[in-house]
């Protein structure tokens, strides 16, 4: 009982002296102003990372006419112009057509040439597009496509077919191919999981760099005005790296929280005065009983849309997501800002740190970048292994978890995790007691893997 | 003798991988002492600080604070001026007094009140909300001292003291230190400027490539490093002081300006310093006499050249 309570007093100021260093890290850092703007800011840029490409692809307003020189009558008046690209039909002859192409500001021109052996396939490997500028993909696409169709009615009109026919009946096929599990825990959703996956692994990858950079620069900023003597001379450096990363750790879950709250209340705002009206239960109830005799198509696909996207949105498993993210997130960035404390231990300024950088994050990179191939095939062997590894788990797993991941892998996966962060953890210590009290030169590998040992 | 040594090491080691720190160390270190820690540049003087502050921990041998066995909580008895030392530059002055503070055990209303005294003494009231980079070098030194010295440390290190400090915050710093050994601190000086140290301490240790040479208290030393050699200022003749001194002593240095003359001499054959006035005072009237003692670097290098005429012979 005594020993126990002696204990207890010892636990207790030793926790103290941690509670005030990470005190300190946490409030410096969060009374930053850089930290206040990030926080505004941070909701706001990823909201114009969303919007700003589709913006500018609808503002790019200059509108290219192509020339259509067509001798075989297979399109003539036929194409379909939309917001960029007007279609001029001409009768000239193609060398004509060539030069006023250069003399004037038509943007291209499309040649298709006489129809002789009466063989659509053979005329439409003939079809040209000249040009004097550079034809982008999407503007070749378009034309390519408003060509093909024609093609197409061709074809069909050959083989006694009605084109118009055709398009109803496209317009209602339509099979979403449902994907129930056989483990009852209902549907699953490819494209959610691969938006989910991707921007939780995305995620975990930012804050991993943006947080574990902070630590690495802390422990310079300690080690260039010559206050970490003074320090570990009333804390153990371990304390001291200790205090440290978790105060950070705090600040980027404060960050985080503040970027779920803001983001939440500017989408409620906008759900409840933009999108209230249109979409309402009762307005949407009522449009869908008007559709037969009137309200447009258009609205009713909206709101389909609409309501799937909601359906799908919850259909999120978010008891596992967020508790995997919040795990992955602190495992993954106690395992590489230890890494990173070590790194700013060693070295005296910042710019000395890219020799040590590069090694230390090459794991965390090669994680992001087979996150694509995880993607395509998330229960394969590689997707496997790299959820169990330690320095790729975070970000793999992240990933995967959206398209379901066995319990047994999910506990595998968490245990590595742990050990592997409790490792760096401690060699990260050695190393940085040692390179802390280290000034004037610029230690090499082997050096560092020798402090191990002291 | 005032008891049991607040601090003492016992043959205490230090290996960082295959260079030896220290070798077979030990010292005792007087409570209410000014104690020297001399010896040239990577002799290994800061690691021995490092483990009295236990920063680092020794290979081996027995470190003893107070007469029991050094224990974690006695940092907070103990402050430290590190040769690196600085502050948070960005850091608001009073804030980062409170915290270095309360990192050494001081509860909040304890250092707050301390502080204030302590940023009145040195009419600083007016830095609190000043961050350090705004300081000036000799301002931020004022501040680095008296976060050393705020929780009252029973033992107070003072590595390389008076480098980097301007003369009148080393000025500042030598009466404030002295004040807190009156006090009843201990001080734990350590330099290889022996020069800058040697008039304050009580006693000192030598320390050369990680071995401990000699340690005792100053005077001792001093007596038992004396070279008998003593500096006269006169009047009178030259040569009828130099014939008067016969085979007692050996002249070393002699300057002359009409009769008044100032020489060094080292007396020889057991002769003492009575021996030698009676000698003298007959053919010269004494202006002054004053005994030449060997400087704490004097004493350093003739151990070290006993040493190694040692290691050799």
């Amino acid at each position: 009982m005594y020993s126990f309570a002696l204990f207890n007093k010892k636990a207790r100021k030793t926790m103290g002296k941690i509670g005030l260093i990470i005190r300190r890290e946490y409030l410096t850092r969060v009374r930053k102003k850089s930290f206040i703007i990030m926080t505004i800011l941070g909701p706001l840029i990823m909201g114009a990372l969303m919007i700003v490409p589709v913006w500018m692809a609808s503002v790019n307003v200059s509108v290219k006419t192509v020339q259509v020189l067509d001798e075989a009558g297979l399109v003539d008046g036929l194409l379909t112009p939309n917001d960029n690209i007007k279609f001029v039909y001409t009768r000239k002859s193609i060398e004509q057509a060539k030069k006023e192409l250069e003399a004037s500001d038509y943007f291209a021109l499309v040649h298709i040439p006489r129809f002789e052996d009466n063989d659509l396939n053979h005329l439409q490997r003939q079809i040209k597009l000249y040009s004097v500028e550079q034809v982008s993909l999407s503007t070749k696409l378009f034309i390519r496509t408003q060509i093909e169709k024609q093609v197409e009615r061709l074809k069909l009109q050959s083989q006694g077919v009605d084109q118009d026919l055709v398009d109803n009946v496209k317009k209602t096929v339509n099979v979403p191919l449902e994907i129930i599990p056989l483990d009852g825990k209902g549907k699953s959703d490819v494209e959610v999981n691969t938006i989910l996956g991707m921007f939780g692994g995305i995620l975990i990858y930012l804050f991993i760099f943006l947080f574990g950079a902070q630590v690495m620069r802390g422990v310079i900023e300690e080690k260039t005005n010559r206050i970490v003597e003074v320090i570990i001379s009333s804390v153990k450096p371990f304390q001291l790296m200790m205090g440290k990363i978790i105060g950070i750790a705090l600040v980027g879950l404060t960050q985080f929280l503040l970027w779920v709250v803001l983001t939440g209340s500017i989408y409620s705002i906008f759900m409840a005065t933009v999108v209230k009206d249109k979409f309402s239960a009762q307005n949407v109830e009522t449009i869908l009983k008007q559709s037969p005799d009137g309200t447009s198509v258009d609205d009713i696909d909206q709101i389909k849309e609409t309501q799937e996207v909601i359906g799908r949105v919850n259909s999120i498993n978010w008891g596992l997501m967020i508790p995997a993210f919040l795990f992955y997130f602190l495992g993954g960035y106690l395992l590489y800002g230890a890494l990173f404390a070590a790194i700013g231990g060693a070295v005296d300024s910042e710019s000395d740190t890219q020799q040590f950088m590069l090694p230390v994050s090459a794991p965390l990179i090669f994680a992001f970048v087979m996150a694509q191939a995880v993607l395509n095939d998330p229960n394969g062997t590689m997707a496997k292994w790299l959820s169990i590894i330690p320095f790729t788990s975070p970000i793999i797993m992240m990933v995967r978890l959206p398209f379901g991941v066995h319990y047994t892998e999910l506990l595998l996966s968490f245990a590595m995790l742990i050990l592997g962060f409790v490792l760096t953890t401690w060699a990260a210590g050695k190393i940085y007691r040692t390179g802390i009290l280290m000034y004037g030169k610029r230690p090499t590998w082997r050096e560092m893997f020798r402090w191990l040992r002291y | 003798m005032h008891g049991t040594p607040i601090f003492e090491a016992r043959s205490v080691f230090k290996n960082y991988g295959a260079y030896a720190a220290l070798q077979d160390v030990s010292l005792a270190v007087e409570r209410g002492s000014i104690f020297g820690l001399l010896g040239p540049n990577g002799a290994g003087k800061t690691s021995l600080i490092r483990i009295i502050n236990q920063i680092t921990a020794p290979d081996s041998g027995a470190l003893f604070f107070d007469g029991k066995p050094l224990r974690p909580e006695d940092v907070n008895r103990i402050g430290y001026l590190p040769e690196e030392r600085g502050l948070y530059r960005k850091m608001q002055v009073g804030e980062q007094c409170m915290y270095l503070a309360r990192l050494k055990g001081l509860s909040e209303a304890e250092a707050k009140k301390k502080l204030r005294s302590w940023f009145e003494k040195f009419e600083i009231q007016g830095w609190w909300n000043k961050k350090i980079e705004e300081l000036s070098k000799g301002m931020a030194q004022k501040v680095q001292f008296i976060v050393t010295v705020l929780h009252e440390p029973e033992l107070l290190i003072l590595d390389e003291p008076f480098t980097g400090f301007d003369p009148v915050n080393a000025n500042l710093i030598r009466d404030e230190v002295l004040e807190l050994r009156r006090k009843g601190a201990t001080v734990i000086f350590s330099t290889h400027r022996m020069e800058t140290v040697e008039e304050l301490c009580d006693s000192i240790a030598l320390i050369n490539k990680s071995r401990k040479i000699l340690d005792g208290k100053l005077i001792d030393i001093r007596k038992q490093y004396r070279t008998l050699t003593y500096r006269l200022e006169f009047t009178g003749n030259l040569i009828s002081f130099t014939n008067a001194l016969w085979a007692g002593a050996e002249l070393l240095e002699k300057k002359q300006d009409g009769d008044h003359c100032t020489v060094t001499l080292k007396l020889l054959g057991g002769n003492t310093v009575n021996n030698l006035f009676q000698a003298i005072l007959p053919v010269c009237e004494l202006i002054s006499f004053q005994e030449l003692i060997p400087s704490m670097s004097d004493v350093f290098i003739r151990t070290v050249q006993q040493e190694s005429t040692q290691d050799h012979g």
